[in-house]
């Protein structure tokens, strides 16, 4: 029950949020220190796998890394907590005996570094006893010295913190102002300083920004109590993603607001308030099929589950059978190439290079080049994600750069990419998505999300619902989960929004393998239909 | 070395506590060493040991608080982690709801540790993790597994007298085991303080026989059944209800404690919580109880403030709800802290006694992917996985496919048939347990 990675933001009693943080904290100064400089980490990393190979690897690769965090946590009219954090250290992977090995130090002097690596050949040698399949690396060519940085106009790591809480303070106060009772707000800043560099002879510098802003606010009435979280994204931009730009607004008549690439706290945060008192008046739904519509801040999620998940391929091939689970989409069916995992007008693709988005990178952490191709091409099942190491064993020779580790001191694995639905041809409108719905429900925002361990049954709420009679948004209703299985559920995709409405959501703290390491992904798509969907009452009188 | 021993966890504390300026300081120190090993597909995938030693300082001036962290610990990295903490301290309002740092406790004595387990070498964990991957070869099945240990240590001083130290030993073990075919799946874990206690072959073999036993389960109609949830299935549901215990969300309105006023009740002579309200069946008993013998937590919670035995629910009723300082202060009750681990009472039966005295009923090994439906009456959602068997007659007849279950831990605990013997599990104690008209809303097709 007590993890000690992790670091309660906000005092007693305020509720069990709980961030993966690591390492030593610094002073507003020093987070705007310049990264180390990059001839010492080369010079550094050449050490670890120089002595690798000293030591019988036959590969091995190296991650100087710098990370830092801060998170400023409110709540009401108060400031609960301000943290800063700083992580340094390398990470050393080898395969020796055709085994992986690993291990990691913050003590970067060379002899420690060059221990660490002699530690990790070690490993590798000692697990080699019980190796059955030795491990066979996909060819990537060595790229030399190269730097890469998110595309980010306002570091936010620069902006004052006093201007940080006025903001979420502002927010709250916008929340409670329009009807809600009690409302938290929280700003996250991750800075990812990764240097890889491996006997490939590749030596790459990146500078990765992330950001997320959430908030939960709860309205409580005599009828009982409600929530509503926010409806902004995780973005990999910096501070300029609050700047709240019309030209990012898409508003849908009679419900919500969705935010693209840059977001309104305080609208959003206005909205949620006169929302939760709605909420709280709003009849229960029906339970019963409808047609559901699904505004992308809720669809990314449900891609993220039912798409981008069962397609790992390690979940595929058993490595997490123990932990997340194994998945539905084996490799019979894809072998089949007749798979058919959606209608004819679903297209899913994965992109590492989409910019503002969580998972876009350069190069992953095993120094491959990140690039777009096709998980699922006219409703077909054609690709997975897969790492050097794996894929191989679909019959492919090019890794498809999903090798991601939170922490210089955690091993790097395959991971999921941002995975996304392609917008129709026609560039059509959200509110030409829901027109020809007679009896419908659309869905905003993500709320409960449960799938099983292979991903077929699943049952998805969200934060906003609203009824949609003849073609038109009527009333907000609450107590809305939709429950289907995967592969009937994208088969039952039967329109999309065009490009105009196309939006990045994503996840910041995705939890997989053992022992688990969070990892940040995003998921574009439209405002999409599926018809004849089972919708459930979560309502429940004990 | 990570683990400090109390005596030099102690000195390194008041030397930080000397170096700070501010008017109440708080320094929690937590190392800890461990090591893992990963399998999957029959071999090992991959495998680690780490450590780590870092330091927390909060810093108030006033009311104004501020948090820095680092895990170096030379003369100048500890003056710069305090100037740290007190620079942020500075930037940051004033928080109206600040409570100043506890003074000297006593604490009672702990039985976290085991030596046992702060010895454990890669040999003996790659050993444990062949005697569980050799019978699932052997049996022609495939095992995926995962043996984690943790020795770790915390310290908390501050500038008002406070000094409270703990060290404790972990060991976790799981494994699935699957067909070759992926028709049938089973899982087992275990959780120790004492890594002597721990047999990954005898745990394995439970794995196997309900690996190889939930081939071809057949499909049972969505709908309310009579099960049998062993602890590791109901431990997920009852974990949530107690993480919604906090008095301050009763008294706010939000949370399925807070009081639902009658008809014609004067709300401003209403208690604002269900404290003392019988809500479960009255063989219900759930407490915290740091000196458990077999599941023990620390003597104090991160804040230092000592634990002791605290009943959450006695006989059914609602006996304690935990708060902050604040908040105690603020309604006029004690300081309630959280507990470290959860213990619910059982009785005498076996798991196989609770399937023979059962004539028509589920068998559930485990609940994944719980997430909450509605928090006003914790209602939950999540499947049922790797294990999952009817019994009828007092026997298990046969597998069956998995479900979505719909269900309020609530409604579980006045539903309840029969308690076992309670076992370890993720640190509490948590009885098998036979409750009736459990809601499965759908079927799933995962094995």
């Amino acid at each position: 029950m007590e993890r000690r990675d992790f670091i309660k933001l906000g005092g007693a009693g305020m509720g069990a949020l709980l961030m993966p943080v690591s390492g030593l904290a610094v002073s507003l100064d020093q987070l705007l220190d310049k990264p180390m400089d990059v001839a010492y980490k080369k010079k550094l990393a050449d050490i670890a796998l120089n002595a690798a190979k000293a030591a019988g690897a036959t590969y091995a690769d190296a991650r100087i890394g710098r990370y830092l965090n801060q998170f400023v946590r409110t709540s009401e009219t108060r400031v609960d907590n301000i943290v800063n954090t700083e992580s340094a250290g390398i990470g050393i992977r080898v395969i020796a005996n055709g085994t992986w090995g690993f291990a990691s130090t913050s003590n970067m002097t060379p002899d420690s570094i060059a221990q660490t690596a002699q530690r990790a050949v070690a490993v590798a040698k000692a697990n080699s006893k019980f190796q059955t399949s030795p491990v066979k690396l996909a060819p990537v060519k060595g790229v030399g010295d190269v730097k890469w940085q998110t595309p980010i106009t306002k570091n936010a790591f620069e902006v004052p913190i006093k201007d940080k809480v006025d903001l979420l303070l502002s927010v709250n106060d916008a929340a409670m102002a329009n009807g809600a009772n009690f409302i938290s707000s929280t700003l996250f800043l991750v800075n990812e300083q990764k240097y890889f560099a491996s006997t490939d002879g590749s030596y790459i510098d990146q500078d990765i920004h992330r950001l997320w802003a959430p908030f939960t606010a709860t309205a409580v009435g005599p009828e009982g109590f409600k929530q509503r979280s926010s409806l902004g994204n995780p973005v990999g931009m910096g501070y300029e993603y609050l700047d709240g730009l019309e030209k990012d607004k898409i508003k849908i008549t009679g419900a919500n607001v969705g935010y693209n690439n840059s977001y309104d706290m305080l609208e959003d945060a206005a909205a949620a308030g006169k929302q939760l008192k709605a909420k709280l008046k709003a009849k229960s739904v029906e339970p019963g099929k409808y047609d559901i519509v699904l505004d992308p801040a809720h669809l990314m999620l449900t891609i993220h589950e039912s798409v981008g998940h069962p397609l790992e391929l390690d979940r595929v091939l058993g490595y997490e059978a123990n932990y997340a689970g194994t998945s539905f989409a084996t490799l019979d069916k894809w072998k089949s190439g007749k798979f058919q995992y959606g209608s004819d007008i679903v297209n899913l693709f994965a992109d590492k290079t989409q910019p503002y988005s969580l998972g876009n990178v350069a190069y992953d952490d095993e120094g491959v080049k990140t690039k777009q191709w096709d998980l699922i091409k006219d409703g077909i099942l054609v690709n997975y994600q897969a790492t050097r190491d794996q894929v191989h064993m679909i019959d492919q020779n090019e890794s498809h750069g999903c090798s991601y580790s939170q922490s210089w001191r955690d091993v790097q694995f395959q991971r999921m990419s941002n995975v996304s639905l392609k917008p129709n041809p026609k560039d059509i409108s959200a509110e030409d998505v829901i027109k020809d719905v007679e009896k419908g429900i659309y869905i905003a925002g993500r709320g409960s999300f449960s799938i099983d361990q292979q991903r077929y049954n699943f049952q998805f709420g969200g934060q906003l619902f609203y009824e949609i009679k003849d073609g038109k948004i009527v009333d907000q209703i609450e107590d809305v989960a939709y429950q289907s299985n995967t592969q009937e559920f994208w088969n039952s995709c039967t329109q999309m929004a065009g490009k105009s409405d196309y939006r990045v959501g994503g996840s910041f703290f995705d939890g997989k393998g053992q022992p688990s390491q969070v990892s940040a992904v995003s998921h574009g798509c439209p405002t999409t239909r599926f018809n004849n969907i089972n919708v459930i009452n979560t309502a429940r009188n004990v | 070395m990570t683990i400090l021993s109390e005596a030099n966890a102690k000195a390194l504390l008041e030397k930080v506590i000397k170096l700070s300026k501010a008017d109440q300081v708080e320094c929690n120190l937590d190392g800890n060493i461990g090591g893992n090993i990963r399998y999957a597909r029959n071999t090992v995938s991959t495998a680690g040991e780490e450590s780590d030693l870092v330091l927390v300082v909060q810093s108030t001036f006033g009311k104004r608080t501020g948090t820095a962290t680092i895990n170096e610990f030379d003369d100048a990295s500890l003056a710069k982690v305090v100037e740290r903490s007190e620079e942020l301290a500075k930037l940051a309002p004033e928080n109206e709801e600040y409570m100043p740092n506890f003074g000297t406790q006593k604490y009672l004595p702990s039985n976290t540790y085991f030596e046992s387990t702060a010895s454990i070498s890669p040999e003996n964990r790659a050993q444990a993790a062949e005697d569980s991957i050799a019978p699932s070869k052997k049996n022609k099945l495939v095992a995926a597994g995962f043996l984690e240990e943790q020795v770790r240590f915390r310290a908390i001083m501050n500038n008002t007298g406070l000094f409270a130290y703990n060290k404790d030993t972990n060991v976790d073990f799981s494994v699935t085991i699957r067909t070759e075919d992926g028709k049938g799946s089973g899982w087992v874990t275990r959780n120790y303080s004492d890594y002597k206690l721990l047999d990954t072959a005898k745990a394995s073999s439970i794995a196997i026989m309900k690996s190889k036993n939930s081939v071809d389960a057949k499909a049972l109609e969505p709908g309310k059944y009579t099960v049998i949830l062993e602890p590791a299935a109901s431990v997920g549901l009852l974990g949530n209800m107690v993480r919604n215990f906090g008095q301050r969300g009763a008294d706010e309105g939000r949370s399925f404690l807070s009081y639902k006023l009658k008809e014609g009740e004067d709300a401003s002579k209403a208690p604002k919580n269900r404290l003392g309200e019988k809500m479960f069946d009255e063989v219900v008993n759930i407490y915290s109880d740091p000196q458990h013998p077999i599941a023990p937590a620390a003597p104090f919670g991160n804040d230092g403030y000592p634990r002791k035995r605290t009943d959450w629910i006695k006989n059914g009723v609602i006996a304690n709800m935990p708060n902050s300082p604040y908040w105690a202060k603020k309604t006029e009750v004690p300081y309630m802290p959280s507990g470290g681990n959860i213990i619910m009472d059982g009785g005498d039966q076996s798991l196989e006694d609770m399937i023979k005295s059962t004539r028509r009923g589920i068998l559930v090994t485990r609940l994944w992917y719980i997430r909450s439906l509605d928090p006003q009456s914790l209602l939950y959602t999540g499947l049922t996985r790797d294990g999952t068997f009817y019994i009828e007659d007092g026997k298990i007849k046969y597998p069956i496919k998995n479900f979505r279950f719909n269900e309020s831990p609530i409604v579980m605990l006045n539903n309840i048939e029969a308690l076992g013997k309670p076992e370890r599990i993720d640190g509490n104690m948590i009885p098998p347990m036979k409750i009736r008209d459990f809601t499965f809303s759908s079927l799933s097709d995962a094995v």
